[in-house]
């Protein structure tokens, strides 16, 4: 048992550090955190990788993965997280990506793969319904063929940047008489600018604007657009759900923000000792680091399973879920730490105005990260599957 | 990275748990729990036999040459089938500070099986700090003369080999003055209160009172105690935190198979949500606890500096969860939980003794602050 890198990954990892310390810059950084700037800096950043080459880790070489190993992958994500480099938009590269090269027809391929690993095109996810959360496959969106386009109607809710978005992949009901909810469903590939479509911004708790309703009102789209076969969809979508199975818990990114909860608590003083030196708050700590770096070594059985040519254990199926109490937990400690400043609405990261510079940081990432258990299915729909697959229940 | 079994140590896992599941049910180990060594010497000496005892000692006195994992594996084991043989306290404590001390005369007979030892390490005042100690050896010349009193003795009853911890200089907590002795109880009168815990162990407290042994008794350097009982007790947080981890496997599985069994309301009772819900925790639980383990395990074999607050780490959260799954257990199954009959009962009860030993969740975690946070 151990957990030494191979030489070969040494060096990975010191060449992976060196080019993003060098190429993510500061200015991206700011653009990023930025709403109005947010996708150009994102975008920006995204050119910079696919010109390495580095822009699509988990796809096919043949389609411009990088032909990785599963630690490759785990370690370029660890050192993207450990200089606090944020997430590429997933929806092209991580989610419809996959299911285009898997599922999609060789025109499909030919044309929407490039441009989303160029940037050209920006995705967002048509999943949930107003009438169809948790239970995603209760979805009521109606797909009618006519001629050589689908006809549809209905709504979709909390897509993520959808108001940013060129293109939406999109499950919808093409029949509604089959026996099963999860049978007559498509998947399709819409795009936005076609008439019909109209985006609601939805404000969340964080006082920002991410999420959207996005309306489908008689919506014409081309049956070429159809990926696979019409009321296969469900199949599609859920081979998707299983492609990224190893690294999802954050972990890497959760020692990012644990360590600036460190960092913050020693230069908050009460009662005239840093609050770090506090030992209930040192206790509340030390659960979250331990929880972490159990959390940490989860993912690593995983990825020696995965890396062993093995599948993954049953301890792959506690991520999402382990993943996201730590997030949280560690953004209630940032929260605490900032106190009351932390509900200072506005950005005061740069200035000296309101006294401390948590500002706008520990209150966004708290509020915005109460989703985190609930997207991607609920915690308690992952406790259900754990219940059903792994304990047989 | 690796964490897969080696063919030996999947050799070694089989064959313990093949011996244990074959000799070592629930109702004999009940039988062994009754009895006044309140464990099997015939077991012992198939240990021996099959080499178990001999892991975690190094090839040039006679041992196997294993390291910490395989010696945990041992361990994992031994916790499935809530073993009452003194493995922890003869082989890995007295045993492994003798092998540290480089006092390897009486080696030989603990691999065989033949020598029976115990480690005293605490006292009174000291809960289960092993570096508070008020015991006294006081230097005559050719001979120490002992006073003080050990508490809670593990294998302390029957050893005839008492592995013992004195102050030969500064106060009760300093570091400095430690000196390890080994006291061969058939050379001396040693006054022996016997209790038993509620998990089946017999211990005892040993009154030393002007006890005079010669310099021979003598473990490792005077005053230079404090080094091995820093290494023993990081050995000893990995082989608890292993056969908790075992024993959490066991009480998550029969839970999660009773509920299957089980009806009311005309239903299996592991068809409700509810009841599922709290289920999926335990195996959470469980599956976070062997995370943390083989950190612990990896850091210690990899990592000098980090080890010793990670182990500390380890022992409370492995800890936490320990109650977490026991007392789920035992309200999982009702009413028949409560009875002493199901055997859900004594495996919570050792992961409760399990649990307090060598620093329980509260002082493991100032362990961990300390190290951690202090100064930071």
């Amino acid at each position: 048992m151990h957990t030494h890198l191979s030489n070969e990954d040494l060096s990975f990892k010191a060449e992976v550090h060196k080019f993003l310390k060098d190429s993510f810059t500061a200015e991206m950084a700011d653009k990023v955190k930025n709403a109005a700037t947010y996708k150009e800096g994102i975008i920006e950043w995204q050119k910079i990788l696919f010109n390495k080459g580095w822009i699509a880790p988990s796809w096919p070489t043949e389609y411009g993965g990088t032909g990785w190993t599963d630690t490759q992958k785990f370690i370029f994500d660890n050192e993207r997280a450990s200089l606090g480099i944020p997430f590429l938009n997933p929806f092209g590269l991580k989610m419809v990506g996959p299911v285009i090269y898997t599922f999609g027809s060789e025109d499909q391929k030919k044309f929407f793969l490039p441009r989303i690993l160029s940037s050209e095109d920006w995705w967002c996810q048509g999943y949930s319904e107003p009438g169809a959360g948790s239970d995603l496959a209760a979805l009521k969106t109606k797909a009618v063929r006519d001629g050589d386009d689908y006809v549809v109607n209905g709504a979709k809710i909390w897509t993520t940047n959808a108001q940013l978005a060129d293109w939406i992949f999109c499950l919808v009901r093409t029949n509604s008489e089959l026996k099963k909810q999860q049978q007559g469903i498509t998947f399709l590939l819409i795009d936005m600018k076609t008439p019909g479509i109209k985006v609601n911004p939805i404000i969340t708790i964080d006082g920002r604007h991410s999420l959207n309703e996005v309306e489908f009102k008689d919506v014409r789209v081309p049956i070429g657009n159809c990926i696979g076969e019409e009321d296969k969809g469900w199949t599609y979508a859920k081979a998707l759900l299983a492609h990224e199975r190893t690294a999802i818990a954050g972990v890497a990114d959760c020692k990012r923000e644990l360590g600036l909860v460190k960092e913050y608590a020693s230069r908050e003083f009460e009662g005239g000792e840093p609050l770090l030196q506090d030992l209930n708050f040192q206790r509340r700590i030390a659960e979250i680091e331990a929880e972490l770096m159990a959390l940490e070594y989860t993912e690593l059985r995983v990825l020696a399973s995965v890396a062993a040519g093995g599948s993954p254990g049953a301890e792959s199926s506690i991520l999402k879920i382990k993943g996201t109490e730590c997030q949280q937990a560690i953004q209630t400690l940032m929260m605490d730490v900032a106190g009351v400043y932390g509900s200072a609405l506005g950005d005061y990261s740069d200035s000296d105005e309101l006294g401390h510079d948590f500002g706008i940081g520990s209150r966004v990432k708290y509020m915005y990260g109460r989703a985190a258990t609930i997207y991607g299915g609920s915690n308690e729909v992952q406790k259900n599957i754990i219940a059903k697959a792994i304990l047989g229940l | 990275m690796e964490f897969e079994l080696s063919e030996e140590q999947t050799l070694l896992k089989d064959s313990v748990g093949k011996y244990l599941a074959d000799n070592y049910d629930f109702k004999s180990r009940q039988e062994l729990v009754e009895t006044a060594l309140g464990y099997s010497a015939e077991h012992w000496n198939n240990f021996a036999e099959f080499g178990w005892l001999s892991v975690p000692f190094d090839e040039s006195v006679g041992g196997f040459g294993g390291r910490i994992e395989d010696t945990a594996l041992i361990c994992e084991q031994f916790g499935r089938s809530l073993v009452l043989e003194p493995f922890l306290a003869n082989i890995i404590l007295a045993g492994g500070i003798l092998a540290l001390g480089g006092k390897n005369d009486l080696l030989a007979q603990i691999i065989s099986g033949e020598a029976q030892c115990a480690f005293a390490g605490l006292e009174r005042q000291s809960r289960q700090d092993l570096f508070d100690i008020k015991t006294t050896a006081t230097d005559k010349g050719k001979t120490y003369v002992i006073n003080g009193e050990k508490t809670l003795v593990q294998n302390g009853s029957v050893a005839r080999h008492i592995v013992l911890t004195t102050r030969t200089a500064g106060d009760s907590r300093e570091s400095g003055g430690i000196t390890l002795l080994c006291l061969d109880t058939e050379k001396i009168e040693l006054e022996r209160i016997n209790v038993s815990l509620m998990d089946g162990a017999k211990v005892a407290n040993l009154r030393l009172e002007n006890l005079e042994v010669s310099k021979e008794a003598l473990i490792g350097k005077v005053h230079g105690g404090a080094e091995i009982l820093s290494k023993i007790l990081l050995e000893a947080r990995i082989a608890v935190g292993a056969e908790m981890v075992g024993i959490m496997d066991v009480l998550r599985d029969k839970t999660v198979e009773y509920s299957r069994t089980r009806e009311q309301f005309g239903v299996a009772i592991g068809s409700f949500q509810a009841l599922q819900h709290r289920m999926v925790e335990m195996f959470m639980a469980a599956e976070t606890s062997r995370s943390m383990l083989y950190r612990a395990i990896c850091e210690y074999q990899q990592d000098e500096d980090t080890a010793p607050a990670t182990i500390a780490a380890m022992k409370s959260l492995v800890g936490q969860k320990a109650r977490l799954i026991g007392e789920e257990a035992i309200q999982l199954h009702g009413g028949m939980g409560m009875t002493d009959e199901l055997d859900i009962g004594h495996y919570v009860k050792r992961l409760m003794v399990l649990n307090h030993l060598f620093g329980d969740v509260d002082a493991t975690y100032r362990d961990f602050c300390k190290a951690s946070y202090v100064g930071a």
